[in-house]
């Protein structure tokens, strides 16, 4: 087997005096995709949020293609990075957020140009090239000029998705990319996710939707109370799960549907 | 006529006599009545020399007291403000609590200290500097005392150089005034940047941005939604702000002039009047450039703030003198 592009080892994290990550494993494989799930307030979101160092780790390993992720070994030592090294680290890293975050006094086009533009150094007209690109790919090649504010709740995280790609990520993150939708708009979202998924883009997603999870993930990881339950292809862990906490979760997704609204801030 | 619709016919269309407003029409009278007296006194009244304030609009030290002592100060000053409060703001939001502290202290004295007050002050600024003031290693009059090494001075200007730039010219107004915009500037840089949603630090972050050009990317130019209207208003209030250079003493300012014509030619109302015609003149160009840059920093926020009628999209805001 290859070398696996995320390798999280005993990583723990808490918020004062609330654990929030209990020491979790984690191995991506390039080209695979990895599903989160568990109930709200579990650590998926937050476990997320360290691959990219937006949340700082207190005790484990991260490493993204071979880089430690926000530490530097010296001398037998660790070492804190720097703002301007992490903003390095992060640029290999693409990140789809709940609530899109797309930068609404950009057109779409100006979304995806930005980053490439700013923080690449690339030629702007190379970059609005590919970006018309990857709108296009997303199926929004007739709303570049659109501010996010004209755009639908599908159509915003379809363009940051693009914004995303166009950095060329390793890895992709997405962080419950269809929880602020309304139902009818999940569809063309998850749709972009599985051509992704499908031309071997390495992604791991939290997400709610466990059909999704089982036709997609080629590896199911299922959270509670920040430790790693359960692990395993799709099919095991949806189809026939070990655990009673897994049992229980699904359940109760069958029956309500997605869980009620997470709380803002997501655990 | 309208009758009520018979059982079992569906109603139709409704032709019903509006309300009428009696009292509209008479306040509108009332207040006819009132401009007309208002242009009466404007027009007959003796004190209203209207071709003395014409002539002492023209002068060519009123004129000069304008261009320089108004506008160019309100420019500068405004200039040394925004990017103050700016860096204040980022000070105060800083994590380093020496750095917020600094912010916060530099922001209580200047935002206590009336500007006539300070530019008293600062006109008279070159007492403090007997030696001059001098860009070098600091301290080194200490060591030179102590180890009898020389002096390290880059650059010195004199005492009477600096009581010259900071206490007749408008210098010393534009820091004096600057300052002390900079402590109100940072409030509002500080709201603006506040309301900003967190998303967004973290959507720029994510894409590998450093945090000061996420800052100027991502951040500020929405935090400008915010600013500018507020920023509008010490704009105004800077510029009329500016007839407080007399505190330095600085003569070459619209209001002092036109002041000067008035007390030498009895025409008091008459010179007072052509102050208030080039203030009124200075701000409502300002108004109009206030909207165009609200209209562009609104970009991309809902279709109403693109199509906003004009008079909508100024504010008036009072601003009183500080």
């Amino acid at each position: 087997m290859s070398e696996p592009l995320v390798r999280a080892v005993n990583v723990s994290k808490s918020f004062g005096h609330v654990e929030v990550l209990r020491g979790i494993d984690l191995e991506v494989a390039p080209g695979e995709v990895v599903c989160l799930l568990g109930p709200s307030g579990s650590g998926k979101t937050t476990f997320l949020r360290c691959i990219n160092h937006l949340e700082r780790i207190d005790g484990g390993r991260i490493w993204v293609d071979g880089d430690l992720i926000g530490l530097a070994e010296r001398a037998g030592r660790l070492h804190r990075l720097t703002d301007r090294q992490i903003a390095e680290q992060r640029r290999d890293i693409g990140m789809v957020f709940q609530r899109f975050n797309l930068f609404p006094h950009m057109t779409a086009l100006e979304n995806v140009v930005e980053a490439p533009v700013r923080v690449r150094g690339e030629r702007r007209a190379d970059a609005e090239r590919r970006a018309s690109a990857l709108l296009e790919r997303v199926g929004l090649g007739d709303r570049l000029g659109n501010f996010p504010s004209q755009l639908s709740g599908g159509q915003q995280q379809r363009v940051a998705i693009a914004r995303a790609l166009a950095m060329q990520p390793k890895l992709m993150l997405f962080d419950e990319p269809t929880s602020a939708l309304d139902p009818e708009l999940v569809g063309e979202v998850l749709a972009v996710m599985r051509e992704l998924a499908a031309d071997g883009t390495t992604m791991i997603v939290v997400t709610h939707e466990v059909a999704f999870a089982r036709e997609v993930a080629d590896q199911v990881v299922f959270m509670d109370a920040g430790v790693v339950v359960e692990r395993g292809r799709p099919e095991d862990v949806l189809g026939n799960p070990r655990h009673e906490r897994t049992r229980t979760f699904l359940a109760r997704m069958r029956s309500g549907g997605p869980e009620q609204p997470a709380p803002p801030a997501a655990g | 006529m309208s009758t009520p619709a018979e059982p079992g016919e569906r109603p139709g269309r409704i032709d019903a006599v509006e309300v009428r407003h009696p009292w509209r029409w008479v306040s509108v009278a009332v207040i006819a009545v009132l401009v007309l007296m208002l242009a009466h006194l404007l027009v007959t009244n003796r004190a209203f020399d209207w071709r003395f304030t014409l002539e002492a609009m023209n002068q060519t030290t009123v004129i000069r007291g304008f261009l320089i002592g108004t506008l160019l100060t309100t420019v500068l000053a405004m200039a040394v403000g925004i990017v103050g409060g700016v860096v204040l703001a980022v000070l105060r939001l800083s994590e380093n609590r020496v750095l917020s502290s600094v912010s916060w202290v530099f922001t209580w004295f200047f935002r206590g200290v009336p500007r006539y007050v300070l530019l008293g002050f600062v006109g008279g600024l070159g007492a403090l500097f007997g030696t001059g003031l001098s860009i070098g290693v600091p301290f080194d009059f200490l060591f030179s005392a102590w180890f009898g090494t020389p002096e390290l001075r880059a650059v010195t200007i004199g005492q009477q150089t600096l009581y010259d730039l900071l206490g007749s010219t408008i210098l010393g107004g534009i820091v004096g005034l600057g300052l002390s915009e900079a402590a109100y500037m940072a409030e509002i840089a500080r709201a603006g940047i506040l309301s900003v949603d967190r998303g967004q630090h973290e959507a720029a972050e994510a894409l590998g941005m450093s945090r000061g050009l996420a800052m100027r990317r991502v951040v500020l130019p929405q935090a400008m939604r915010v600013i500018v209207p507020p920023t509008g208003n010490e704009v105004i209030a800077m510029l009329k702000d500016t007839s407080l250079l007399v505190a330095i003493p600085v003569t070459a300012e619209l209001f002092y002039q036109l002041g000067q014509i008035g007390q030498q030619t009895y025409q008091v109302v008459a010179s007072n009047m052509a102050a208030i015609i080039y203030y009124l003149i200075a701000t409502s160009i300002l108004m109009v450039g206030q909207y165009f840059l609200e209209r562009r920093f609104g970009r991309g926020f809902g279709t109403q703030a693109a199509a906003r009628p004009a008079a909508a999209g100024v504010s008036l805001g009072v601003g009183g003198a500080k």
